[in-house]
């Protein structure tokens, strides 16, 4: 009698994954890949195959924030490995749950420059949460189950195991294992109540309160328990760029987003708050600009399940570990009503104020494209974007309205993130309508995930937002560099329409300010795979409010100053 | 602006398997900090290893640098011992120049501070020191005009007095 055989450890990894819950990987093969890729070929596992290992991570990475379960990719050794470099660091950046296996050459060969070798495990030591280099077959189950543990608790982030070809091929006889022995790595334990009480205690004394959402609040889903603090205090709430959806945008206490490009209201409240409660978010430069003069007379309390963002940037009066949401839910009981009455009638005095504005002629305005397209979508719409100019103007016009619908390369900016995350968010949210607005620089980086797209039949919405320019440089050097445009033109661009077609995608153009509205609706009811709209917008424009890098918020500039500015001190 | 920074000593108890010190050391690296001295050894009977890591730097960026480094998967702990009373030890070995007319000095230099000879050569003496840097640091800079070869520190180890732990 034949004994049973022993399976491969690629078998057992791709058995490993489907006890995960996985159900799709988005991936690329290669020679050490194989093993791996043919153990994929009996699994009921459904294969995204890409067009370029960058694309597998951002729709991996666009497949986690939309859905909350971890986004899995896989490539071969080598240049298949480095290539998802670039979508490890926006993952690690924004707290993406990742998985990313990679083929490496066999153990024997290991160091050797053999074909298609690269220490990949050395490449993404600075921008993995953790990572692996499987040197044992009956590893592979432990390996697997650490790697989801630790890519999804705490604060999440990605995970790469690097799979030598021999390992892989190689039987495993380890069995499935539930539990993780892991003595470094410690999850927040439930906030303190004397840590809540004090923290109650500050904000009873608040007259001016804001509370400032991040990503956190996105990943912990805290946006209900926020609103509810939000509603008991009266007090308004401001987002970041990640921040956006967990608190729904068109409620009366938001005034939206803060920072370099947040709405001047927003900016306002928190120039004139006495205290400021961040909630998962991590007081990022563009949020914050001048340390110094940030909030500087306002207390600061930090709420965050990562301990090592306390005082990293802001040295808070009351630092606060755990999950937003948790946290936020167990502080309810100890607050009660502040009189603030004044304070939001001053902020809706802002927001009368300040509304964000652009002008109205000459010529298509990306603006008036997005405001169109919140119209249209009344923030039931996931929304993707690229990394510019128009990603702000899509943060600003552009609401967000529920959890895990606004997804952004916030922390790395990655340029082509958009339309490779709107595949990801499309597949794990079948029959919900995915935008992808990007710029046409950007989409130049990734839309060879045209076919993907194609292939996947996924009904995305690529907004081109086309200004034939780098937008936000060409801006920057407007307004701080004379003019000197360098680098910037997108001259040599294709005709997205004819190139869409190329591919057998739907394609829309839209020059006219009056053909905004009939077309996005066109796009919008397209449902039959991805279609492509080309917006071509006026090639000059730029995007306000502007808080000029390192610079304090009391130099917010709304409109387009009449002298020279002066080059900005902050980071980029 | 930068001030003269007092030196720092960091212990780290972490998972003794390949990519761990890689691990660390980017993690002062990336923030342009300087390791100065660093000594690993397995702890007896278990799968970890003990760092101990001696840097100088600003204040500030050390915290940031000693939270980066217990946030490590392979990190279970990290301490900056700075200020705290630690028992604090090197070896040196120092091979010294001289020749049978300089050689007494050079033992009695050797003898005050409790070293030992471990070479003795016609033209040459190693020698072993043990015991606190400043305590080496004023040995060697006896042992200088004499004319030091090679010298060669451990760099520092450290453990916490009492029940306290390293």
């Amino acid at each position: 009698m034949m004994e049973p055989k022993t399976p491969k450890a690629a078998e057992v990894l791709i058995q490993c994954l489907q006890r995960e819950g996985v159900e799709y990987v988005f991936g690329y093969p290669g020679g050490a890949a194989i093993p791996l890729f043919d153990a994929l070929y009996d699994s009921k596992i459904k294969l995204v195959l890409v067009r370029h290992e960058q694309g597998a991570t951002h729709m991996a990475d666009g497949y986690a924030r939309a859905t909350g379960k971890p986004g899995v990719v896989l490539v071969t050794s080598g240049p298949g490995a480095t290539n998802t470099v670039t979508g490890i660091l926006t993952a690690q950046m924004d707290s993406v749950p990742m998985i990313v296996l990679c083929g490496q050459t066999i153990t024997p060969m290991l160091g050797k420059d053999a074909f298609q070798e690269a220490d990949v495990t050395g490449i993404t030591y600075p921008v993995v949460k953790h990572s692996y280099l499987v040197k044992d077959p009956n590893d592979v189950p432990r390996i697997l189950r650490e790697a989801f543990h630790i890519a999804m608790t705490g604060r999440p982030g990605p995970v790469l195991i690097d799979l030598p070809k021999d390992i892989t091929a190689a039987p495993c006889t380890a069995k499935y294992v539930s539990e993780v022995d892991l003595p470094g790595y410690d999850l927040p334990s439930d906030p303190e109540t004397a840590d809540l009480k004090l923290l109650a205690q500050l904000l009873s004394r608040a007259r001016k309160p804001v509370l400032y959402v991040g990503q956190g609040a996105v990943i912990s889903g805290a946006g209900n328990a926020i609103l509810r603090l939000a509603e008991k205090l009266n007090a308004p709430v401001v987002n970041s760029l990640l921040g956006k959806g967990a608190v729904p945008e068109d409620h009366n206490l938001h005034l939206g987003m803060l920072g370099m490009h947040g709405t001047a209201y927003a900016n306002k409240a928190v120039m004139n708050c006495d205290l400021i409660l961040s909630i998962g978010a991590r007081w990022d430069d563009r949020i914050v600009g001048k340390v110094s003069e940030f909030c500087s007379d306002a207390v600061k309390i930090h709420i965050d399940i990562d301990p090592t963002e306390n005082a990293k940037i802001i040295q808070p009066d009351l630092f606060v570990c755990g999950d937003a949401r948790t946290v936020i839910e167990e502080l309810l009981p100890f607050v009660s009503k502040l009189d603030t009455v004044e304070w939001m009638k001053q902020c809706q005095a802002w927001r009368k104020q300040y509304p964000l504005k652009y002008p109205k002629q000459g010529g298509l305005r990306a603006q008036h494209v997005l405001e169109e397209l919140d119209r249209l979508t009344r923030g039931k719409a996931i929304l993707t974007t690229d990394v510019g100019q128009h990603q702000m103007w899509a943060a600003q016009f552009c609401r967000s309205t529920f959890n895990r619908s606004w997804l952004s390369s916030g922390g790395a900016g990655t340029m082509g993130y958009g339309f490779p995350a709107a595949i990801g968010a499309s597949i794990g949210n079948p029959g919900k309508p995915v935008w992808a607005i990007v710029g046409d620089g950007g989409f130049q980086m990734t839309l060879c995930e045209l076919s993907t797209a194609v292939l996947q039949k996924v009904p995305v919405k690529i907004l081109i937002i086309n200004n034939r320019y780098l937008g936000m440089v060409r801006q920057w050097q407007e307004l701080f560099f004379d003019n000197r445009y360098s680098g910037v033109t997108m001259e040599g661009s294709p005709d997205f329409v004819k190139l869409a077609e190329a591919y057998g995608v739907k394609a829309f153009r839209i020059r006219r300010s009056g053909d905004v509205r009939r077309i996005l609706k066109a796009a919008n009811e397209y449902m039959d795979g991805p279609c492509l709209i080309d917006a071509e917008v006026v090639q000059e424009d730029n995007v306000f409010p502007m808080i000029p890098a390192g610079a304090p918020y009391s130099s917010m500039i709304i409109e387009k100053p009449k002298q020279k500015l002066a080059k900005p001190t902050g980071s980029t | 602006m930068s001030k003269p920074t007092p030196s720092h000593t960091i212990s780290l108890l972490v998972r003794n398997k390949p990519g761990v010190l890689v691990r660390v050391s980017l993690v002062f690296a990336r923030r342009s900090y300087n390791i100065e001295s660093l000594v690993v050894s397995a702890v007896t009977g278990t799968d970890f290893s003990r760092m101990t890591i001696t840097c100088s730097g600003d204040l500030e960026t050390l915290d940031q640098i000693v939270h980066q480094l217990s946030k490590l998967v392979d990190v279970v702990q990290a301490i900056d011992h700075t200020g705290e009373t630690v028992i604090e030890k090197e070896l040196a070995l120092v091979k010294v120049r001289c020749n049978a007319t300089e050689r007494t000095q050079v033992l009695q230099i050797c003898e005050h501070f409790r070293g030992q000879t471990v070479d003795f050569g016609a033209d040459s003496l190693i020698l072993q020191f043990a015991g606190g840097s400043e305590k080496l640091d004023a040995v060697l800079g006896l042992l200088q005009p004499m004319g030091i070869v090679e010298l060669v520190r451990t760099g520092k180890i450290l453990m916490a007095r009492g029940a306290e732990r390293t």
